[in-house]
């Protein structure tokens, strides 16, 4: 296996009484793709969370490319630099445009002079066909556009690790799909992510590995199509038999 | 095939025609009414001669008119002045309160204390304060002129209430605002500077206008400190002449100056109004 660029040992979090992750660990190779699965309240986004450090661990260790960022006296601000993160309500700065929300980082962040972000921004867009929509404010934008750009936002710094925190649940069927094609391309391009999502036929599509989380633990991981079409534990059987029946797999 | 409007599209649009002609002439025939009411109880009163006399004088209005314009002169220099400072340090203070960190505590202590007294004094009280009080002191490097005493005792006063609604529109900023720009890799200074203070500022300005239209009519408040201003020349003119006319000239050319900014506040929240609604945040 290839050096790794994330990894997670034996990482414990809870919030007050209640114990949301147990001694989770997690190694992700570069241009790997790791697909989190669960219920809700299973500590998907909130191990996505800790990665950003936008949560404190109680133990374990996140090391990111060789370094410890969990070590005390860590700068935050410059692993979160490193690290893209999506979330499930896009989060676009409403008085910006589309263009200065995506080069709001490199500006401000990555000391990238106006003229050149913007280069980068605008072929960006382009690439996704976006372009026409550079100049308008988020509002106007449909939401898998919003999303589509949020995204664009986080990639544009060639981050290490793209985390992506259920993306698509907060938009209907069709705009999902250019929100997924998009993901896919990331990956055909080597981008290394963790994804939490409820959307298993994605899962199967872009995943090196699904991990199955409950309560906290990881209780089952594989391959998509074995973990998706095989599963061995009682939980991970009940959790796809319970999504057969919504009609989501 | 060309459209022909329907039977029922025309009655309908006949009715709708008929409502809205309804509705014009309600609205002529009561303001008429009032209007009549209002003339005949005014000048029907017992005194309205002498009140006439005495508050609309056409004499008295020409005579004083140059006096109380330069006045207004002076009224207009301090709210500006004013402004000014009570924008900035109701910003500082703002973000000051809304900070957490650990350096700024005693400052967010001072401002609370700073904020909480002075929305409960009354302005007159802090012009009699200061402007005697600090006046009185008698620390040389302190100037002793009522109209810049006068100008700090508005400033102490509005930077309290500014403060207070700047602050209401950083922490009506969505939190998430804040965790995705820290996401980006921006530092607490740069999340506050280019995210929420932008966010922040565009939903507080018509309060914000709101308070600057006061503060301009309260400037004229300084005249209880001796400082010539409009009011103070309306009531030079009137203690010579015993009318009264002065002072309706002072009240008339306030509302003329306010007018702009309550013209202007209206239009940028019926503008932000109308944004709201067409992105169906109602």
């Amino acid at each position: 296996m290839a050096i790794p660029i994330l990894e997670i040992r034996e990482l414990r979090k809870s919030y007050g009484q209640e114990l949301v992750l147990q001694d989770v660990s997690v190694t992700l190779a570069e241009h790997q793709v790791k697909v989190l699965i669960g219920a809700s309240g299973s500590g998907k986004s909130t191990l996505l969370r800790c990665i950003n450090l936008l949560e404190g661990i109680d133990d374990g260790q996140i090391v990111l490319d060789g370094r410890d960022i969990t070590a005390i006296g860590t700068n935050a601000d410059e692993v979160r630099s490193h690290v893209g993160s999506v979330f499930q309500s896009f989060n676009l700065f409403p008085h910006l445009t589309v263009l200065a929300n995506i080069t709001l980082a490199p500006r401000r962040v990555h000391g990238v002079s106006r003229k050149e972000a913007e280069e980068q921004a605008l072929a960006l867009l382009a690439r996704f066909s976006l372009e026409d929509k550079a100049y308008q404010y988020p509002d106007l934008l449909s939401g898998g556009q919003q999303q589509r750009v949020a995204i664009l936002r986080a990639v544009i710094n060639r981050p290490k690790i793209l985390l992506l925190d259920e993306v698509t649940s907060a938009l209907d069927p069709i705009l999902i799909a250019e929100v997924l094609a998009l993901i896919a391309e990331l990956k055909g391009e080597g981008m290394t992510m963790m994804i939490a999502t409820h959307e298993m036929g994605f899962a199967e599509q872009v995943a090196d590995q699904v991990l199955f989380l409950h309560k906290g633990l990881i209780c089952e991981s594989g391959s998509p199509s074995a973990l998706l079409e095989d599963p061995q534990t009682r939980e991970c059987k009940a959790f796809l038999d319970a999504l057969r029946k919504a009609g989501r797999l | 095939m060309s459209y022909r409007p329907s039977e029922l599209r025309l009655q309908r649009e006949a009715a709708r025609h008929r409502a809205s002609r309804r509705s014009t002439l309600i609205a002529v025939g009561s303001t008429l009414l009032i209007g009549i009411v209002l003339t005949v109880g005014i000048t029907g009163a017992p005194g309205f001669d002498r009140v006439r006399q005495s508050f609309f004088s056409a004499h008295y209005a020409r005579t004083s008119f140059p006096h109380v314009l330069s006045g207004l002169w002076l009224n207009l220099r301090v709210m500006v002045i004013a402004e000014i400072f009570v924008l900035i340090f109701g910003l500082l203070i703002a973000l000051a309160r809304t900070s957490k960190s650990p350096v700024l505590y005693p400052v967010r202590l001072l401002a609370t204390f700073y904020t909480d007294t002075f929305r409960g004094l009354p302005l007159l009280l802090v012009l009699y304060l200061v402007g005697f009080g600090v006046a009185g002191l008698q620390i040389s490097w302190i100037p002793n002129s009522a109209v810049i005493l006068g100008t700090i005792s508005l400033i102490l006063t509005y930077t309290a209430y500014v403060a207070e609604v700047i602050r209401a529109g950083i922490e009506a900023v969505n939190p998430a605002q804040r965790m995705a720009a820290r996401a980006l890799g921006l530092s607490q200074v740069q999340t506050q500077l280019h995210v929420v203070l932008p966010q922040a500022l565009r939903k507080v300005t018509p309060p914000l206008l709101n308070d600057l239209v006061s503060l301009q009519k309260d400037s004229g408040l300084i005249s209880v400190l001796g400082a010539i201003d409009a009011i103070r020349a309306a009531g030079i003119e009137t203690a010579q002449s015993f009318n009264f006319t002065p002072y309706v000239v002072a009240g008339a050319l306030f509302v003329l100056l306010t007018i702009p900014l309550t013209r202007f506040t209206d239009w940028l929240t019926r503008k932000q109004d109308r944004a709201r609604v067409q992105q169906g945040q109602w």
